[in-house]
């Protein structure tokens, strides 16, 4: 399949984008409109009774599933659609512009398939565990929910988020920019159990994660790793996986590529070398400017975006302004997060608030009082490594420009006088 | 009596839950057989029976091993080809609109429009061999005889000049057939080559002298229109 991150051919879009409109909002409500403008309707603003305090609305069990408010159908998935060929080998983004926190809600996790969805019955679900060991295995669903279980907060974040901006500024949207991450809580078997439960042989150096989705689609994964720290997960945020996300299970690869935590897991096979297939060679393997590439680069560098204000989250008002972001590292936690206003002459630390969890996405802040100037947001993490989330200057000085994966560079974004973003570079 | 017994499962549980603690940041690199010593056996599921392996056992690795019997030429493999494959990838390789082009960019890697093919990226034979087995024809996956298999990963050598036309692929002849990029990958060297990038002390104030947009993604224009609902 055309790669996502590939760059557009022919057939841009030449639309313009709803900045526009967002832009003419908020230029008005950065010159202080009156409130009632930008009411919906009114007559529901005090010192008037909404109808909503005057009568009834639906009882308990109404909504057996909740949905997110009828006002929030703007929040969702968004996909590119110049990028690849078909929509069952694509990319829909998680709309970060959109949220807060670090908990990424489940309906708005990205998706990446190279198949389609599998939709599986959880009575036909088999895992098979193979190869070295000493006791191949066949286990059901209900199988893999009788083993221990552990509870984790991992992002994962897809190797060709960003990939599109290796050249330069391209998508205006941190949604389409950075939005192949997402950050849940898995529940799940450690695969070490059930390797053991397999019986390891001592010739055992990867294992191979294979999907039961149409392109049955498979990763090596080295046994130190299998057994140091991944998970067979079967739930996300509490519930079962999404079928999106690999319903029932799927592979959990803390720090590592996106593209290793396979989804409907349907085989581990163990041997003694990589599979070499096709995912970690023509694909998720890193073409360097001189025309060698980097393979098995699974650790995803340490990285960080401003979520808000961004091209689709542009400022409404002067005063007071949160600027606010995610920060990740596949290494370990993130130690720090530094935020710029002045395109990355001066900096100073974020404040991170909430959980910062090994390999898990931060969520951190920066106030200041907005006069309407020009500002040039960027944001830099820092991990418990001491590695510095680079500038894409220097990542392109030792990467080139056709790596299509790992690009963790610094984001800019220019926040115009009339309170509209965009997607820029600096020198 | 039982209540003994399930303190001591209980138990027995958090041992092996133990094992799992959370670990530092330096990856921990055990030996395969001392991680898996002294981990208990819990007797769920089943063994999985030869046949059933079989069904699902399809990866072919870069030594050979996984591959099934069969075999096919070239000139089989071009029917195979223009049936099942050229309306995407073309009847060249050079594929079709957004479809992958698969054949020539031999030479393009380090070029400012690199073409990454069968022939021009894929180091191993394998590589193309298990991907076309496991997921081709897009949307019709695991469809293909053995035999037309072999024919097709065959004609996809011949499209890129790897072997001539009278080339037949078999188990035996994989092994002889070496791909032209099989040296261009290295293993994974970014705590080596980019160093640099773990700093102790990062600049804080006047880190570099003006700052210039030098870019902006709007002059593309290839941004989509957010469809549904405005945000009001």
């Amino acid at each position: 399949m055309a790669d996502p991150a590939d760059p557009p051919s022919s057939d841009r879009l030449s639309r313009r984008r709803l900045l526009q409109s967002a832009a003419a909002l908020g230029g008005s409500a950065v010159v202080g409109a009156d409130e009632s403008v930008l009411a919906a309707n009114p007559n529901n603003l005090p010192p008037n009774v909404p109808p909503w305090t005057r009568s009834l609305g639906d009882g308990v069990a109404a909504r057996p599933y909740g949905q997110p408010s009828k006002f929030e159908k703007h929040v969702m998935r968004r996909d590119v659609q110049w990028l690849t060929a078909s929509r069952e080998s694509s990319v829909s983004f998680t709309p970060l512009h959109e949220l807060d926190g670090i908990i990424t809600p489940s309906g708005l996790a990205f998706e990446r398939h190279h198949g389609g969805i599998a939709e599986i019955d959880p009575e036909d679900y088999r895992l098979m565990v193979h190869g070295l060991v000493g006791k191949p295995l066949m286990l059901t669903l209900a199988d893999l929910k009788r083993f221990p279980r552990v509870n984790r907060i991992y992002f994962l974040e897809c190797a060709a988020n960003s990939g599109m901006e290796w050249r330069g500024a391209q998508l205006d949207g941190c949604q389409y920019t950075h939005g192949m991450i997402h950050c849940v809580e898995y529940t799940g078997v450690p695969v070490k159990i059930l390797l053991a439960e397999a019986g390891l042989k001592t010739a055992a150096k990867w294992i191979l994660a294979e999907g039961a989705d149409a392109a049955a689609m498979g990763r090596s994964v080295p046994i130190a790793k299998a057994l140091d720290d991944c998970v067979i997960a079967y739930r996300m945020n509490g519930e079962m996986l999404r079928p999106e996300q690999g319903y029932p299970a799927r592979l959990v690869v803390p720090g590592w590529e996106g593209n290793m935590w396979v989804k409907w897991l349907r085989r581990i096979k163990v041997g003694d070398q990589p599979w070499q297939a096709r995912e970690e060679t023509a694909k998720y393997t890193d073409l360097l400017a001189d025309g060698r590439a980097r393979r098995f680069t699974f650790v995803m560098d340490a990285k960080s975006v401003i979520t808000a204000p961004s091209p689709q989250a542009p400022v409404a008002h002067k005063g007071f302004l949160v600027v606010t972001g995610l920060a990740w590292s596949g290494r370990g936690k993130v130690r720090r997060v530094d935020v710029s206003f002045d395109g990355g002459r001066n900096w100073r630390a974020a404040r991170i608030d909430g959980l910062v969890l090994d390999r898990a996405c931060v969520r951190f802040y920066a106030g200041i009082e907005w006069h309407g100037e020009d500002l040039l947001l960027q944001s830099r993490a820092i991990d418990e490594t001491g590695y510095v989330q680079p500038t894409k200057g220097d990542l392109r000085k030792i990467r080139g420009v056709n790596s299509v994966y790992h690009n963790n560079g610094i984001q800019t974004w220019h926040v115009l006088p009339s309170g509209e973003v965009e997607n820029v570079e600096v020198s | 009596m039982s209540k003994c017994r399930s303190a001591a499962a209980v138990a027995a549980v958090f041992l092996s839950l133990a094992l799992l603690a959370p670990r530092g940041v330096a990856q921990t690199r055990k030996p395969a057989a001392e991680a898996s010593a002294g981990q208990r056996v819990y007797g769920i599921g089943r063994e999985a029976k030869a046949e059933e392996i079989a069904g699902w056992d399809i990866d072919v690795r870069p030594d050979g091993q996984g591959l099934p019997d069969g075999r096919g030429s070239v000139k089989a493999g071009e029917a195979v080809y223009m049936a099942k494959c050229a309306a995407c990838h073309g009847e060249f390789g050079e594929g079709s609109g957004r479809w992958p082009q698969i054949a020539g960019g031999r030479g393009s890697l380090a070029s400012d429009d690199p073409s990454k093919t069968v022939g021009s990226y894929f180091p191993y034979l394998s590589s193309v061999f298990d991907y076309v087995r496991h997921s081709m024809p897009f949307g019709d996956a695991q469809s293909l005889g053995n035999h037309e298999l072999y024919a097709v990963v065959a004609y996809l050598l011949f499209l890129n000049d790897v072997v001539d036309e009278n080339f037949v692929l078999s188990k035996e002849t994989f092994a002889k057939v070496r791909m032209p990029n099989e040296a261009g990958f290295h293993d994974d060297d970014r705590e080596r080559t980019e160093r640099a990038f773990w700093n102790r002390k990062p600049c804080m104030t006047d880190c570099k002298a003006a700052v210039k947009i030098i870019n902006r993604a709007r002059v593309l224009d290839v941004t989509p229109q957010e469809a549904g609902p405005k945000p009001r």
